[in-house]
């Protein structure tokens, strides 16, 4: 200790000044960093993976043993997002003396392929974020309106119904895609945004009512009782009052039915075919001529992955609050 | 501002009472503060003024007009809650003018009153912080402001003091009996701290078990307590409370002393039918006179010194321990026998059978 008089006369954990906090616990909070920092890592090499992948060329893709350093190359997102003909040798001497081709075409050209217009994929993506947007505010605006009542109001059966949509959850969602995809075909929601959206409404709701009614729970009756002695209506107290100070759940909520709709697979796979069709059950079936499209598939992962990136981006600042209750003091 | 008038109101939860059928008027400006340990019914009998909880049956007006079935938003009525209730999402100006934007008053009005309430309470420097940023007090503070911006028919408060820690309670206590002092406001009161009860009420009303057990001024539910709960619950420590027998020239006390009474008493007791002459005689412990060749006697068995005077724990002789006020320089020797006489002006008398004081 070069200054013993400023050194701390306890073992400090926490300060804001660096010279205060013991030599060892300093070491401990580093040691952590690190563990946290090599966890992570770990936990990002598959996505990094596949990030890489889908910046190589095809026999990159492939080659064993993996390539961790290659030449970046767009000729994946081209597979994803274009179809392509297959080019005849004659017709390749041709291509290459063009001088009109984009980048784009240039790249299909090294595979002798031309571009003959867009894929499915866009489209599809599209179809994912209407689908998942749309039962995402359905599931969230129901959840939050159910769960606020079963929070405050006697409802009768109370318990019972709070259980009866729990079980929900405990089937295996798997199971009833058959029956469901029979009563879409009759009913003409085959293959149609409005099936999906109700579809994935129907299986969120259960899960965030539970979700959002704990929330609702945490905030005291008072709030809103003071908004209605104050001269407000209750359903202007749930308002400016209870929706405010349930932020955090209502985007917790969000981003788990998000999630949940976006990546739903076999609902999706059986229940649509080309105008709802969403993009999980598309992107393993990129397949070219001769064999599977690596690239292709990662970076139609990559680009499925973006819009769930950001909306958890843009909503982590309420997830990682947590819930505080600033005036009220619990006694 | 305006008087409130309860007409055998009453609320049941199931079967069971928690408030039974109550009638009580409240006067324009007064300070009434609803007493009672908890679980009595005080705080659902304010939230029933409030209309926070539905009565069960029975009728609420406030200035003549019946407002039994009103939403709480149409009753003009402003409700202090125990843990302050402020919305932590707004800053403290926001909150105080969260009141006024419920009418849909102008901007530079809501602006205009909030400073004056600010300037009242002095929270004009706190304005713009969240509540979770400010101390409980200041807390306290912005709640009252949000009460009194509105300028409402009554203030409503519970236990606003509660959640405060003891050295403030007293600081508050004081500004909030200063305000109801300058604004002349209606307000109903709960507390189950009874000196709280005692320093800012105009009248008490005192509860148990889901009934009023008295109404009354400070000074008359201390020295005229209705029955023995009254007088147990009131003052710190409460009445000295014990069993003597009506005899010629006064009452027996346990351990064979006579205490003398006054003529009037003597002829209220015999008029009482009491059974067998048992009664209870209650006394303050300021009305203990400890001196030699007293007509009572006991063990000293502890004393405490509280700066100002002692308080003696006396033993009788069946070993029921009553406390006196003693001077605060006297001095007994634990265990030594002292004798002291009653001053008669402060005996009370209740009947043991029904629990109720008896009329001198």
């Amino acid at each position: 200790m070069a200054n013993a008089a400023n050194a701390p006369r306890q073992k400090v954990v926490i300060s804001t000044r660096v010279d205060k906090v013991s030599t060892g616990a300093r070491l401990t909070s580093s040691f952590r960093a690190t563990i946290a920092v090599i966890v992570a890592l770990i936990m990002l090499i598959p996505v990094a993976w596949m990030a890489m992948t889908a910046f190589k060329t095809r026999p990159d893709a492939v080659a064993v043993p993996p390539k961790v350093f290659f030449e970046p190359s767009f000729e994946g997102f081209v597979s994803l997002l274009t179809s392509r003909r297959q080019l005849t040798n004659d017709e390749i001497a041709v291509y290459q003396q063009r001088t009109d081709l984009g980048w784009a075409d240039q790249i299909a050209l090294i595979r002798g392929q031309a571009i003959t217009g867009p894929s499915a994929f866009p489209r599809q993506l599209l179809n994912s974020l209407i689908i998942s947007g749309v039962s995402t505010v359905f599931s969230v605006g129901f959840g939050v309106l159910s769960a606020y009542a079963f929070s405050r109001f006697p409802v009768p059966g109370k318990d019972d119904l709070l259980f009866f949509i729990l079980s929900q959850r405990m089937l295996p969602p798997v199971v009833v895609t058959i029956p469901i995809f029979l009563m879409y075909r009759q009913v003409g929601l085959h293959d149609t945004h409005i099936g999906m959206v109700l579809l994935y409404t129907a299986f969120n709701l259960s899960f965030s009512v539970w979700l959002l009614k704990g929330f609702i729970d945490e905030i005291p009756r008072e709030y809103e009782e003071a908004a209605m002695v104050d001269g407000y209506t209750r359903l202007q107290a749930f308002r400016k009052i209870v929706l405010p100070q349930a932020t955090t759940g209502i985007a917790a909520t969000t981003v788990f039915s998000l999630i949940f709709s976006w990546n739903e697979y076999a609902f999706a796979l059986m229940l649509t075919s080309d105008a709802a069709r969403t993009a999980p059950p598309s992107i393993p079936l990129v397949l070219g001529t001769g064999g599977i499209e690596w690239a292709a598939i990662a970076a139609g992962s990559l680009a499925f992955l973006i819009p769930v990136v950001i909306i958890t981006f843009l909503l982590r600042r309420h997830l990682l609050r947590g819930v505080t209750f600033g005036a009220i003091r619990k006694g | 501002m305006a008087n409130i008038e309860l007409r055998g109101v009453e609320k049941k939860f199931g079967d069971v009472f928690a408030v039974k059928p109550l009638d009580l008027t409240i006067k324009d400006g007064e300070f009434i503060v609803l007493l009672g340990p908890s679980g009595c019914g005080k705080t659902t009998t304010l939230r029933m003024i409030s209309g926070l909880e539905a009565v069960t049956d029975g009728q609420i007006l406030l200035d003549g007009r019946d407002v039994t079935w009103l939403h709480p938003s149409e009753r003009d009525i402003a409700f202090v809650f125990q843990f302050f209730a402020l919305y932590s999402h707004m800053s403290a100006r926001d909150n105080i003018a969260f009141p006024l934007q419920a009418a849909g008053m102008a901007r530079d009005e809501v602006k205009q009153r909030v400073g004056q309430v600010a300037a009242l309470l002095r929270i004009e420097h706190i304005l713009d912080r969240k509540p979770g940023a400010l101390s409980g007090g200041d807390q306290q503070r912005v709640a009252l402001a949000r009460a009194l911006v509105r300028r409402p028919a009554a203030f409503l408060m519970d236990e606003p003091l509660g959640a405060l820690d003891a050295e403030f309670r007293e600081t508050m206590r004081a500004e909030i009996k200063k305000l109801h002092l300058a604004q002349h406001a209606t307000t109903v009161y709960v507390t189950h701290d009874q000196i709280e009860a005692m320093a800012m009420g105009d009248r008490i009303v005192i509860m148990s078990a889901a009934v009023v057990q008295q109404v009354g001024t400070p000074t008359e539910v201390y020295h005229n307590p209705a029955n023995l709960f009254v007088a147990r619950f009131i003052g710190s420590p409460g009445m000295n409370l014990v069993k003597a027998k009506v005899e010629a020239g006064g009452v027996r006390l346990p351990g064979g002393s006579l205490a003398p009474v006054s003529d009037r008493w003597r002829h209220a007791l015999e008029g009482s039918g009491l059974k067998d002459g048992s009664v209870v005689l209650g006394f303050r412990p300021e009305a203990v006179q400890v001196r030699d060749g007293g007509a009572l006697r006991a063990a000293v068995y502890a004393d405490d010194l509280h700066g100002g005077y002692t308080m003696l724990h006396l033993e009788l002789a069946d070993g029921e321990i009553i406390h006196g006020r003693a001077a605060r320089d006297a001095l007994n020797a634990l265990g030594s026998a002292v004798r002291f006489d009653l001053d008669p002006d402060m005996m009370r008398f209740f009947n043991p059978e029904t629990e109720m004081a008896i009329p001198s």
